[in-house]
């Protein structure tokens, strides 16, 4: 009885998995590029078929002993739902936007959505863990996934570069992370969070808070929190841009959702012990991105430090360790998804007649006159990203200020304003150079049907419309960060 | 002298660091890399194991096993890259892993 209730639990698991080793299977066989684009779409199909099943455990709100699974090493609550949501609906955007850029390399191949399933396999398991070792194993399945989607262009020396980089870096956070999770295991005799977080409870031993730093660290490399940030701008530029989407938007939502469970419900009650430590990583990453973006001309690598800039102010509402706070970290999660998407989206639709893509911040001068819709939409974005108020992105980072003033962290939201104004200069520009410089007109290749219904629908949300959904979104977001909370 | 606990964890962080140093201070070839990252790995089963013993609890051995494996993996997946790497550049040193700034 116990294993039906543990199987139905991690259901969408179970479906992600049968369905990813079956499609292996017959990417084997099917090498062409019609097979290919069948099982893109099988995999969309599954990923939806998943969306399906996590929903309800949303719905409900889920929580606590009965969300429990395989002896409580996972936990199938609403607050993993609604990051496992996020994820998939992430990985189904770079899913679809694959086909048309891989077919111009001649490189579409099925084991493109097989990874990405498996990858989306490995941050379910992350998002649910409650276990040390579930969390280890989740993370790896996903990165091992990663580093190869990174060298996916294998005729591209600057993917390979990027897979290496990756790799290399990645394997290092995992070491750092592995080892703090050993001393956490010393010195606290468990590795499940429950455990942890009981004998955790009044002194923290030095070798304990060892554990805590080396585990947050391993964290901050993985959602690219400055001072870990180094590789993100070179593995976003060099991974081919489909999978650019895909690291920028899934594996972060994982990540940002495993770091708040560790930090919340493993660490709770040694909040005081990290409470600066992430406060001072927010403010480094807002400042670090916003800065290092300064000078790109590269678009993916202006796109890289936006992230790194973004990942700091969702950080604000984790440093502020109230409910309030992990549910405006949720929130700004889910307008980051769409706006980062949308980013990448139109960075795919800037192509020369021959198809080639263009990444450089030079060719779009002048684009609203040649290609008005495509400079709309990106312009929305860019408003978003920015922060502007009225556009959805602005909603984000007011809620994790408020947050933060409520937390009584005044100091820590008042600088992250400051910072977010420097961060404004890059995204306005864009927007000079699409709407107010001499047009080059060298974008003028043919998009894809499905990038301008993504990139239309990306930018509709994130524009002032996207408040329709703040009372449904509240609330759900309450939902879900309540869970790692302790009952009122 | 007994040995403790301390001592192992001692042995562990020295060999911890070690392999942090080689992936930053290696200027020779990747390779090198990829054995500092095993030897991080290993760092870290041995201070699973000795505290597994002191604790008298086996979940660090199990920890350990999960560790190997998945370690057997990553080495496989970074070779595989190095692979890649190597058809396209014709050279695997670190000082050529440059094309990007960064």
């Amino acid at each position: 009885m116990d294993w039906i209730h543990s199987l139905r639990i991690g259901a969408a698991e179970e479906l992600l998995s049968t369905v990813g080793i079956a499609l292996l299977v017959a990417s084997a066989w099917g090498q062409g590029k019609r097979d290919a684009r069948a099982i893109t779409w099988l995999a969309v199909l599954t990923l939806i078929g998943a969306a399906a099943i996590t929903a309800p455990t949303l719905w409900h709100g889920v929580r606590g002993p009965e969300a429990l699974a395989f002896n409580g090493l996972l936990s199938g609550d609403a607050f993993a739902a609604f990051a496992k949501l996020l994820i998939y609906i992430a990985a189904a955007a770079s899913l679809l936007v694959a086909p048309a850029f891989f077919e111009k390399y001649r490189a579409m191949r099925s084991e493109y959505p097989v990874l990405v399933l498996f990858a989306v396999l490995g941050m379910g398991i992350m998002v649910s863990a409650t276990n040390l070792l579930t969390l280890y194993v989740g993370l790896e399945l996903n990165s091992l996934s990663a580093y190869v989607l990174a060298a996916f262009l294998k005729t591209d020396e600057r993917s390979a570069e990027a897979g290496l980089k990756y790799f290399v870096l990645g394997a290092l956070a995992s070491g750092i992370l592995l080892f703090g999770m050993s001393l956490t295991y010393g010195f606290t005799g468990t590795i499940g969070f429950a455990g942890i977080s009981a004998a955790l409870s009044g002194h923290i031993s030095m070798g304990a808070l060892f554990g805590l730093t080396f585990v947050l660290s391993g964290l901050a490399f993985k959602i690219s929190a400055v001072p870990f940030h180094m590789w993100t701008p070179d593995v976003y530029e060099g991974a081919p841009t489909p999978v650019t989407t895909f690291f920028a938007s899934a594996p972060k939502v994982a990540a940002l959702t495993l770091t708040m469970r560790v930090a919340i419900e493993a660490f709770g009650t040694q909040a005081a012990a990290w409470q600066q430590i992430v406060s001072f990583v927010a403010l480094a990453s807002i400042l670090v991105g916003a800065l290092g973006a300064i000078g790109q001309s590269n678009l993916k690598r202006l796109l890289a430090y936006s992230s790194i800039n973004n990942v700091g102010f969702m950080l604000v509402g984790l440093a502020s360790a109230t409910p309030q706070g992990a549910a405006a970290m949720l929130v700004y999660l889910t307008i980051y998804v769409p706006m980062t998407i949308g980013g990448f989206v139109a960075i795919l639709m800037l192509k020369d007649e021959n198809g080639n893509q263009l990444e450089n911040m030079a060719y779009i001068a002048g684009l609203s006159r040649t290609r008005p819709m495509l400079a709309l939409g990106l312009g929305s974005i860019m408003f978003s990203m920015a922060g502007i108020p009225f556009f959805f992105g602005f909603w984000g980072k007011f809620v994790v200020f408020q947050s933060a003033v409520n937390a009584g962290m005044v100091w820590l939201a008042a600088a992250a304003a400051v910072a977010s104004v420097i961060g404004a200069y890059y995204y306005l520009k864009v927007l000079k150079v699409m709407y107010f410089d001499e047009p080059v007109n060298r974008v003028t290749g043919r998009s894809d049907m499905l990038h301008e219904w993504l990139l239309a629908s990306c930018a509709v949300f994130v524009s002032p419309l996207g408040y329709l959904v703040t009372k449904g979104l509240t609330a759900l977001t309450m939902t879900a960060a309540g869970v790692l909370f302790p009952p009122v | 002298m007994t040995i403790g606990i301390e001592h192992y964890v001692i042995v562990s962080s020295i060999l911890f660091v070690l392999g942090v140093l080689g992936i930053f201070l290696n200027r020779k070839n990747v390779i090198v890399i990829l054995m500092a990252i095993e030897l991080i790995l290993l760092a870290v089963n041995i201070n699973l194991v000795a505290f597994s013993a002191f604790l008298h609890d086996l979940t660090g051995q199990i920890f350990a096993m999960f560790v190997l494996t998945v370690a057997a993996g990553e080495a496989a997946i970074g070779l595989a890259i190095l692979v890649t790497y190597f058809r396209d550049r014709g050279t695997i040193a670190v000082d050529d892993v440059n094309r990007m700034k960064g």
